[in-house]
């Protein structure tokens, strides 16, 4: 079984028990905040004296027992990393609103959910501050229209993760983080015994045993690893009806059984499709694209496709299609290869590459000469000149073209608008 | 709990909260079943956006349709509230308030500093409930959306926000300790 599942990466509403099981989930997670004494907001504004560190002591031991447990499941391939969501980086709005969201935080005493906790068992400053979430809520909602450019463009680096950054393996990434988390916690008690006047011979001598498993099982993670992409490749299933039966197939069942080439008939007519909004993507050379590509194609050589997989992955509309070409199909293939196995949903290949959209769309263009010796995915015409998309057959008249015919292989998978991991 | 005599809801035994540590090893478990489950984490402020997106569309749809970000949540025919955070929201509700009933901590009152007034600390939580969810919105997710299930997921932006989110707080901690001290 492959984790997550599947029902809940669909659509909500196609499975409305999913429901049940966030709100098992909210429970846990407000139970859990109120008996760690998170209704109380002296509690946590103490945080911010140094006179009790509960807030910190929590949130990290929360933070380094998921990223332990997670990436554990992710090493041993239980759990696919790529369909959990990562909240996509906005440098600027996420800097400035957490600088905001302090001062709430200092000012008002609790932060969102843990006011929920408060105001729930009767703490009368908990229900003010969860009306005034809704007054803050509903100004960002009027006042967004201001600076919507910069609150959407600004520092948008899409999905990146640490490891990413520091170009480093996972593995390593939660080993640090755990060790940080783990002098962290030393120096939060050291800090209530000098401003807490706390005793802490009196704390549990279990802690130092848990930090050392702790340790112990942030090593595990890095030497498991995670996964390679071939991994990820040939544990991928698809699923396909065929003649009104559910078929699964692997990834390599769909390349030799054809079913992710679409007909350049198809790449061309899911532009005016209403349910689907195509992307093309070139892999070729720049050269090549220059030289000529199809209307609204982007180009992204193939060497550099891992480059833009985290903008592909963060957040796209559900309904997008990626269109992959190369001048064949060997270049798509590998592109499809390493897309498909990071968790890009819904990619497709245009079946004969460009060469085959100019036989389709371009056979009566005279300025377009076959170049008989051309070898296996390069481009099988020549070019008067580099006009990119501006021969006619790069953007076909939809009204000439209207009544194309072709079978669709196109199955839009449509995940569940995961518009924020946490808050959205 | 079945030793104990019969005292309804309120005015139960007051029982001690759980060790810090504790409470992060069970909410940590709660987070990577969430994840490892539904692909998803925690989180609350989405839920508030959209119950008043919810609210302004009941008394003026036409206002809704027009303001870009309303309109992503609430425009036309959509429903701001077929979204897995609404359960969270009122899951999170009715789970602190179970643990209040459990541990004998529910009762109307106020926590705050000794040196002010009850008065002085509600205005001081309803604003910092205004300034905080106008943040959380700004930076798409509170503490638990962005700094908990982004910091566990090792997702940058969530790690620079958790950061400046500390050091908001922690830069006026000092100018405002009448408050809490």
């Amino acid at each position: 079984m492959n984790f997550p599942l599947e029902s809940f990466l669909a659509v909500s509403a196609s499975n409305p028990w999913t429901y049940v099981v966030f709100g098992l989930i909210g429970f846990a997670f407000g139970f859990t905040l109120e008996m760690s004494g998170f209704g109380d907001s002296r509690k946590l504004a103490a945080q911010f004296y140094f006179t009790e560190m509960t807030v910190l002591k929590v949130m990290f031991t929360a933070i380094v027992v998921t990223l332990v447990l997670l990436f554990g499941a992710v090493g041993l391939g239980i759990l696919d990393f790529g369909q959990v969501w990562v909240n996509p980086t906005y440098l600027a709005s996420g800097i400035l609103g957490g600088l905001i969201m302090g001062v709430g935080f200092i000012v008002g005493g609790f932060c969102p959910t843990t006011s929920l906790a408060s105001a729930s068992t009767g703490k009368i400053d908990g229900m003010f501050f969860v009306l005034g979430g809704f007054f803050g809520a509903f100004l960002f909602g009027e006042t967004e229209q201001y600076f919507t450019n910069w609150y959407n463009n600004a520092g948008y680096l899409g999905r990146l993760t640490l490891d990413q950054v520091f170009g480093i393996p996972m593995g390593v990434v939660v080993l640090l983080v755990v060790l940080m988390a783990l002098f962290m916690f030393w120096g939060a008690e050291q800090l209530e015994r000098i401003f807490g006047k706390k005793d802490l011979s009196k704390e549990p001598k279990l802690r130092i045993a848990s930090a050392a498993a702790l340790l112990a099982a942030a090593v595990f993670v890095v030497v498991i690893g995670s996964p390679s992409l071939e991994d990820k490749y040939n544990k991928l299933t698809f699923h396909r009806e065929v003649e009104g039966l559910q078929v699964t197939y692997t990834a390599d069942d769909m390349l030799a059984n054809r079913l992710v080439f679409i007909t350049p008939a198809e790449a061309f007519k899911s532009k005016y499709n209403q349910a689907m909004k195509p992307v093309y993507l070139d892999v070729r050379s720049e050269a090549d694209y220059n030289l000529y590509h199809i209307e609204d194609a982007v180009n992204v050589p193939l060497d550099r496709l891992t480059e833009v997989i985290p903008v592909l992955l963060s957040e796209p509309p559900a309904n997008t299609v990626f269109i992959l070409m190369s001048n064949d199909e060997t270049a798509a293939i590998e592109a499809w290869k390493t897309l498909v196995a990071s968790s890009v949903p819904n990619v497709y290949i245009l079946e004969g590459g460009v060469n085959n959209w100019i036989a389709f769309f371009g056979a009566d263009d005279e300025s377009l000469q076959p170049a008989p010796q051309a070898s296996d995915d390069q481009l099988k015409f020549i070019f008067p000149a580099a006009l990119g998309d501006r021969y006619e057959s790069c953007s076909p008249s939809p009204i000439e073209y209207e009544n194309l015919e072709f079978v669709s292989k196109i199955k839009l998978e449509l995940k569940r608008d995961k518009s924020g991991g946490g808050c959205g | 709990m079945t030793t104990l005599p019969k005292k309804g809801i309120f005015n139960r035994p007051e029982k001690p909260y759980v060790h810090p540590y504790l409470g992060g090893v069970v909410l940590g478990i709660v987070l990577f079943l969430s994840l490892f489950l539904t692909g998803n984490g925690l989180g609350s402020s989405g839920a508030t956006i959209r119950l008043v997106a919810f609210a302004e569309d009941q008394v003026a749809p036409s206002h809704v349709d027009q303001t870009p970000y309303l309109l992503k949540l609430a425009g036309g025919d959509k429903d701001p509230l077929d979204d897995w955070i609404l359960p969270v929201f009122f899951g999170a509700l009715l789970g602190g308030f179970t643990s209040g009933w459990v541990f004998g901590r529910l009762k109307f009152v106020t926590t705050k500093g000794p040196n002010i007034s009850n008065r002085t600390r509600w205005l001081m939580a309803f604003l910092g409930g205004t300034i905080f969810l106008y943040g959380a919105r700004m930076a798409r997710g509170c503490t638990s959306g962005q700094a908990l299930t982004g910091g566990a997921t090792l997702a940058a932006g969530s790690w620079l926000i958790m950061f400046a989110i500390f050091a908001g707080a922690y830069a006026l901690a000092y100018f405002i300790r009448k408050l809490w001290n």
